[in-house]
């Protein structure tokens, strides 16, 4: 089975103190560290268990500036077969359907028989996966954390369904499916491993190579501007429950119920 | 002085020399035996390399003590004594054997040097020698078969209860003895002048009184084929189980590891520089084990003490030391069998052999090879497979998180480089301290380490730190954020790359600031900078620093706030067991005027109970069915103490969260040394009022 996973370098809320910048419009970017975005970790990682299990390939494609060079490179010390790093200026300032037409001009470049994409990103809006689908009048399934690989050209994936149910569906290939965390365990890269794959050649395609028509993407090209980008003011603080143990233990059952969190 | 009825080698047996006899047990024997060995030898020399003939002097002082001396033995007094009475009395008895076996086809041997006034003693002393081990293996097999102590259980999912087979060697232990003191209790029967009630063989003496000279050579020759027998047979049993110890330990202790502390290279011979070129790293299949670790695993004699005080092991966690050796032993014997082709494959040992869960409980302490009485290392083990889960990607999430952050932010939790010196701002008025990386410089360097730096509660440790070196008159400087984690912990989780990567980082940043002395206030950081880094100035933990100033008078205490408290203090297992730093901290301690403080008895200095571990062992989530800390602070209250000093900021943080858990709060406080010598110290103006 051939796999490709688009992957994106975001910062990594767990490692940063985000704050807003000047203009009000994003976040400061100068003291950052990036990763790879969690869920298309879970992403790479089940494709290569697919392609340990039926064989075949993953290709992991990132969108952005030659700094994504450094996820892919971790994601192919994870084990993917090859990487591709789409760059151009004129991606820059791209919204989610600009992303996802440079990415179907990479997938069509490939004979795929699954796209996998994170549910969504870290600074992400969860779009690009369902565009991407459309794009290529592929089928699509969202928030999947199951996939068994079927004989013929079919998918037997389970979706979590809102309030923790399963649902299990039966998708004809190719297809695009966008993943959730822990569907499995990634394995973990360490400098050794990326150190591994270091001299290993990453193709670089920008706008021309791959065909996408001028101002059709970027920022020219978006039609979503983002014009404000900042922190909630934080609440009045925590609701202070009173009574006996026994009542406090029982109001806190019920506030978890109607919260969702007990069933 | 062969008496004619009475030498083996001249008898007849059903027709036929007994010589015969007496000669093809021992050749048929030994070749068994040279078989034996051979077939056992394979997969040691299959095995990693491990250099383990530097500093003979050392070694052999060590073989002294450890093996011949068994130091560590009393430390479980009962099977400890015992044990040597059997060790002794075998060493002895050792001479009296072989010059036996050469009995049955040489009249009237003895070994060179047997022969006169020596001899004589010899003989009388290995008499009693012999009564001594039967008594012993008398106690033993009563106290294995009947009171069963119990670090010699065997779990279920672990395999068959050792019982029989220790039964079963003690029986031959008894077998051996008799038959030689009936074999020379029959020739003192014939003898006038009586041996001492008191052996074995003076018993046999009496029995045996008035017996026909003919009778007694008959029983002389059945006793004699019985040792030999017994003894051949043992030799060659010894190999297939958990007494190969008695012919392994001596070259175990010779090889044991000479340092505390330290970790092996990821593998011998290959430098640090030259790492990137291998191929894999640490242990995936069994052979990627060094010889020495085989060597251990054949040496397990299966005493149960390591899993005894493993802290591990205490609160059921997937891990008990001792099965890391039973198994790796079962393996060895399964894979490279006496007979037929061996079986080793490419297996991979996590998953199998071992579970990732049961390497990853292990908290490094270094209880259990304290007290191996034969030096069988686990650490290294440890350490080794964890670097080739690593290598597989095999690490839980728990851990991944934190790594990533060390790598790109030089700390477990991903906090900002610049933000690591902030804790210096809460120092209070008249305190400052220099910073590295604004290009001040003195004679120390204060190594801060992340958890002190970043942690809000630790940052006090930092700050009391701060201040008795100020007080002290150092002069010292902090790197600030050219600090990185000293990655103490990074290395022992198997990540050697990353390790590498952060010392390097330090050290550089280290040697740029030309201080000649390091300080530090974590002992995990001071185990590094002294047994993982090398070219630095040399490394002082701040309580020998305190210990130094209360006895040249520089730092003064004023008298403990409430004398009615007691406190203890928990050894740290790195500044402890690691590193022998037993005194100085209890000496600053004790230094408080009026201040109480108790041991906890049996669990103090080097048999110290670890607190559930310190760096990337915080963020690790076991299976466990109760914390370290909580045993550890129960140890406490039951000692009477209702403060606990500790010297760590690991401990520190454990044992408090072990206090809320088990809600003493109230009852029981911990607090670190610095903080309670912070609380102490006489200022200056105070001082010159005194």
């Amino acid at each position: 089975m051939e796999i490709l996973v688009c992957v994106k370098r975001v910062p990594d809320s767990a490692e940063n103190e985000i704050s807003i910048g000047a203009d009000g419009a994003d976040i400061r970017r100068d003291d950052l560290v990036y990763s790879v975005n969690e869920w298309d970790n879970y992403a790479v990682e089940e494709a290569i268990q697919i392609v340990e299990r039926v064989g075949g390939s993953v290709t992991v494609v990132a969108v952005g500036t030659a700094d994504a060079e450094e996820v892919v490179r971790r994601e192919m010390a994870m084990g993917a077969t090859q990487g591709l790093l789409l760059v151009d200026e004129a991606f820059e300032g791209s919204d989610g359907l600009g992303i996802a037409t440079i990415l179907r001009a990479a997938a069509q470049r490939g004979q795929y028989d699954l796209i996998l994409t994170g549910a969504q990103a870290d600074d992400g809006a969860a779009q690009v996966g369902g565009m991407l689908a459309a794009l290529l009048d592929w089928p699509y399934a969202s928030l999947v954390n199951r996939i068994e690989v079927n004989a013929g050209e079919s998918l037997r994936i389970g979706r979590e369904i809102e309030g923790g149910s399963q649902e299990i569906s039966e998708i004809a290939t190719p297809c695009v499916l966008s993943i959730q965390t822990g569907l499995n365990e990634p394995r973990y890269v360490g400098i050794r491993g990326i150190r591994k794959v270091a001299s290993v050649e990453i193709p670089m395609l920008d706008a021309a190579a791959l065909g996408i028509a001028e101002g059709s993407v970027g920022q020219t090209g978006a039609k979503v501007q983002r014009v404000d980008y900042f922190v909630p003011q934080t609440g009045l603080g925590a609701e202070m429950l009173a009574g006996s143990t026994v009542e406090l233990a029982s109001q806190l059952v019920e506030i978890l119920k109607t919260k969702g969190g007990l069933k | 002085m062969a008496l004619e009825p009475f030498s083996p080698a001249t008898a007849t047996l059903a027709g036929m020399p007994a010589r015969l006899l007496f000669l093809l047990i021992p050749l048929v024997g030994l070749g068994c035996f040279a078989w034996i060995m051979a077939r056992r030898m394979i997969p040691l020399l299959r095995a990693a390399p491990d250099p383990r003939l530097q500093r003979v002097p050392v070694r052999i002082y060590l073989v002294l003590k450890i093996w011949l001396a068994q130091w560590r033995h009393p430390r479980y007094l009962l099977a400890g004594v015992l044990h040597i009475v059997l060790f002794l009395g075998f060493l002895l008895l050792a001479a009296r054997s072989t010059q036996l076996v050469v009995l049955g086809f040489v009249d009237g041997f003895t070994l060179p040097g047997f022969g006169g006034s020596f001899g004589t003693v010899y003989n009388l002393l290995k008499d009693f020698a012999a009564t001594a081990v039967f008594v012993a293996v008398v106690i033993l097999a009563v106290r294995r078969a009947a009171f069963k102590p119990a670090r010699y259980e065997v779990p279920k999912h672990l395999g068959k209860d050792h019982t029989p087979e220790a039964l079963f060697v003690l029986a031959l232990i008894a077998i051996l003895l008799i038959s030689e003191s009936l074999f020379e209790g029959s020739l003192l029967a014939a003898k006038p002048e009586a041996a001492s009630l008191l052996t074995l063989a003076g018993g046999f003496q009496r029995m045996l009184a008035g017996t026909s000279v003919p009778t007694l050579a008959a029983i002389n020759l059945v006793a004699y084929a019985i040792h030999d027998l017994t003894f051949f047979f043992f030799l060659c049993f010894l190999p297939l189980g958990k007494h190969f110890h008695v012919l392994t330990s001596l070259f175990n202790v010779f090889c044991m590891r000479l340092e505390a502390g330290n970790i092996k290279p990821v593998r011998h011979g290959v430098a640090e520089g030259q790492l990137d070129a291998l191929k894999s790293f640490g242990v995936k299949k069994f052979e990627d084990f060094t010889w020495k670790h085989i060597l251990d695993f054949y040496s397990c004699a299966d005493c149960g003490r390591c899993s005894d005080r493993c802290p591990a092991q205490a609160v059921k966690r997937p891990l008990s030391p001792r099965f890391i050796s039973i198994k790796g032993r079962d393996y060895a014997f399964q894979h490279y069998p006496l007979l037929g082709k061996t079986n080793a494959g490419p297996e991979a040992l996590i998953g199998g052999l071992y579970s990732e869960d049961e390497i990853w409980s292990c908290t490094t302490c270094g209880a259990c090879e304290e007290e191996c009485p034969i030096g069988i290392e686990y650490i290294d083990k440890i350490v080794d497979l964890r670097r080739g889960m690593v290598d597989e990607g095999l690490v839980p999430k728990s851990l991944q998180k934190p790594l990533s952050a060390l790598e790109k932010r030089g700390n477990p939790w991903g906090k900002l480089e610049k933000k690591r010196a902030d804790w210096a701002a809460g120092l209070g008025e008249g305190f400052r301290v220099k910073l590295a990386d604004q290009g001040e410089s003195a004679e120390y360097l204060y190594f801060v380490d992340s958890i002190s730096s970043y942690d809000d509660r630790m940052q006090k440790i930092a700050q009391a730190t701060a201040r008795i070196l100020t007080r002290a008159e150092v002069d010292f400087v902090i790197l600030g954020k050219d600090e990185k984690d000293c990655g103490h912990e990074v290395r022992r989780f198997g990540e050697e790359m990353l390790f590498q990567s952060l010392k390097e980082q330090n050290t550089e940043a280290i040697r740029a600031t030309q201080a000649r002395h390091i300080v530090t206030s974590d002992p995990h950081a001071y185990n590094a900078l002294k047994h993982d880094y090398a070219n630095l100035p040399p490394v002082t933990h701040v309580s020998e620093v305190i210990a130094a100033g209360l006895a040249s008078g520089q730092l003064l205490f004023k008298p403990v706030g409430d004398p009615s408290r007691t406190y203890t203090y928990h050894d740290p297992c790195y500044l402890g067991r690691h590193n022998g730093l037993y005194e100085a901290p209890r000496r600053v301690i004790d230094g408080i005027p009026g201040l109480q403080r108790v041991e906890m008895p049996g669990n103090c200095r080097d048999r110290s109970f670890c607190c559930g571990g310190g760096g990337l062992m915080l963020f690790y989530e076991p299976e466990e069915e109760q914390r370290m800390s909580v045993v550890r602070v129960e140890m406490a209250r039951q000692a009477g103490a209702e403060v606990i000093v500790t010297a760590c900021p690991y401990c520190l943080t454990n044992l408090e969260d072990a206090i809320k858990v088990a809600g003493m709060e109230g009852k029981m406080e911990v607090i670190d040394l610095c903080e309670l010598v912070d609380e102490h110290l006489l200022a200056a103006d105070e001082r010159e009022n005194r």
